[in-house]
């Protein structure tokens, strides 16, 4: 199997995984309580805390564990939301669903939401930004980089941008983020960001499923969204899944840079090589795009299709074909960037990481090459 | 994917039947290059590109039977699939047997469709029809 859909999720690595079996079995004692185990689990967490307020270049006590991107997402938008009875919001039209159904239910509670438009290139412009914002706005959400079409969005000046609003308009816009694509390859310092809420998750950065965490700036107020033991200073309560949270901190201890230029080559050649086949289109724009991330459309081959002849091939990738989906409709996120809907049919989305190597790479274009050429033979569509 | 789930055949979790799978992978009677359009008495076209299925079957028709069936379909591995094997449910058939055909005699002989892709096998008794109608339409 060449796996080359890294962006949906990453396998654990073996040290990630070794770093976590401790807390299962044996370091298994609930941090809470008091006796010496106890603390010795309570040590770890905070340790592993510690390590991600390192990455973040934030405090320890910024940084809150939760059971995922999804839930941290979630965390940052209502917990945000529950401080006001109403309001506006800004976020995007190709957020992830977990930013974009929870800014849905809040607009069905009474709230206002703007979701910006992006450019046929795929990015959020800061000054559209700045146009939305108004003195009733409360929160804005824009992704650090896009799950489908890995483009990189302008964190850092949006985040400046509203800083600016704040200051000259005396309002409290929180400016949210979620980063859990950009995690891997980019900078995360929040500092540099200028983000006051940001998402991460373990597992697409070769650590656990349900594991995530979400940096709250000091001074940020967030209401919990989850009610219990009042664990995680009282923001998410239940008992704190240590092996998860073990593993996320050790698989962001082993983000390695090195990886990005050895990814960044290998997608260029992938996407040089897979434009050669004739009608077919690179989604989101070449430049600023995360190193891992491949999206085309091969113009008459429907991606479900595409996916399940090159599952057989041995090739994992996935599409944005509404057939993949739980709705009819195509991809939101190419039809956001203005792609048309016969086309966003037709996308396949290829993402790498850090085991895939150049042959792999060559193996998987020879037979998306055959795959393609074997689909539009069959299509209704496809005219040479 | 709740909704995609289908009781089948399978043991491997895969939401199609192995039917289905078979034509998917090796499908029927699909229009080849070679094959000439002009060689063909009637054509049926039914679906569009933005909705992400479109069926197109040529028929070759003698003594009110359909002699042969060939098929084009952009679309996913049901569409595909449900094109497949009708057309090898519709060769022989008279006219009035053909347009008889139903998508639920598509769906059985596929062994079932997944709720979500019911749509696709009505495509294809529909593309049938239109082109007995566009045969009858031209005599």
């Amino acid at each position: 199997m060449i796996y080359l859909d890294h962006a949906s999720t990453t396998p654990v690595d073996p040290q990630v995984l070794k770093a976590m079996l401790p807390y299962f079995s044996n370091a298994f004692a609930n941090p809470s309580s008091l006796y010496r185990d106890a603390l010795k689990t309570r040590a770890a967490i905070e340790g592993a805390r510690e390590k991600i307020a390192k990455f973040f270049g934030c405090n320890s006590n910024e940084v809150i564990f939760t059971s995922g991107g999804t839930e941290s997402d979630n965390m940052a938008i209502f917990g945000v939301a529950k401080n006001h009875r109403k309001g506006h919001i800004i976020t995007s039209q190709f957020e992830h669903p977990a930013v974009l159904n929870a800014c849905r239910e809040l607009e069905s509670m009474g709230f206002r939401v703007t979701y910006l438009k992006p450019t046929r290139d795929g990015f959020i412009r800061s000054q559209d930004v700045i146009s939305a914002l108004t003195r009733n706005t409360i929160l804005v959400s824009i992704m650090y980089a896009n799950n489908e079409i890995g483009t990189i969005q302008p964190i850092s000046e949006i985040g400046k941008a509203i800083k600016t609003f704040n200051k000259n308009n005396g309002t409290a816009v929180v400016f949210h983020s979620d980063a859990c694509q950009a995690t891997g390859y980019l900078d995360m310092n929040v500092t540099k960001l200028n983000v006051d809420l940001l998402t991460i998750n373990g597992s697409k950065i070769y650590g656990p499923k349900g594991a995530g965490a979400l940096f709250i700036k000091a001074g940020i107020k967030l209401k919990p969204i989850i009610f219990g033991g009042g664990q995680e200073r009282s923001l998410r309560s239940g008992t704190e899944n240590t092996p998860a949270i073990i593993g996320l901190a050790k698989a962001v201890d082993l983000i390695d840079r090195k990886s990005v230029k050895k990814e960044t080559e290998l997608r260029d050649f992938m996407i040089d090589e897979l434009l050669k086949i004739e009608k077919s289109e690179l989604n989101g724009s070449r430049n600023n795009r995360l190193p891992n991330n491949v999206n085309i459309s091969f113009d008459g081959a429907e991606g479900e299709s595409a996916v399940l002849y090159l599952d057989r091939e041995g090739i994992a990738c996935s599409t944005g074909s509404a057939c993949s989906s739980k709705s009819l409709e195509p991809s939101h996120v190419l039809l956001s960037i203005g792609q048309t809907k016969e086309r966003a049919h037709c996308s396949l989305r290829f993402t790498l990481g850090r085991k895939n190597t150049k042959m792999e790479i060559q193996k998987a274009v020879s037979k998306i090459e055959s795959v393609i050429k074997n689909i539009r033979q069959m299509s209704a569509i496809y005219e040479k | 994917m709740k909704n995609n789930k289908l009781q089948n055949d399978r043991t491997d979790g895969w939401i199609y039947s192995k039917v289905v799978e078979d034509h998917f992978f090796n499908p029927r009677n699909v229009l080849l290059d070679d094959d000439r359009e002009s060689e063909f008495d009637a054509v049926g076209v039914i679906g569009s590109p933005a909705c992400g299925d479109v069926m197109k079957v040529w028929l070759k028709i003698k003594n009110d039977k359909i002699t042969d069936f060939k098929w084009k379909t952009f679309g996913c591995a049901s569409a595909i699939a449900s094109t497949s094997i009708l057309s090898e449910m519709a060769i022989g058939k008279t006219l009035d047997q053909a347009n008889a055909l139903s998508a639920k005699d598509i769906i059985d002989a596929l062994g079932g469709l997944p709720p979500k892709k019911i749509h696709c096998s009505i495509m294809g008794d529909r593309a049938l029809r239109l082109a007995i109608e566009d045969y009858r339409g031209k005599k």
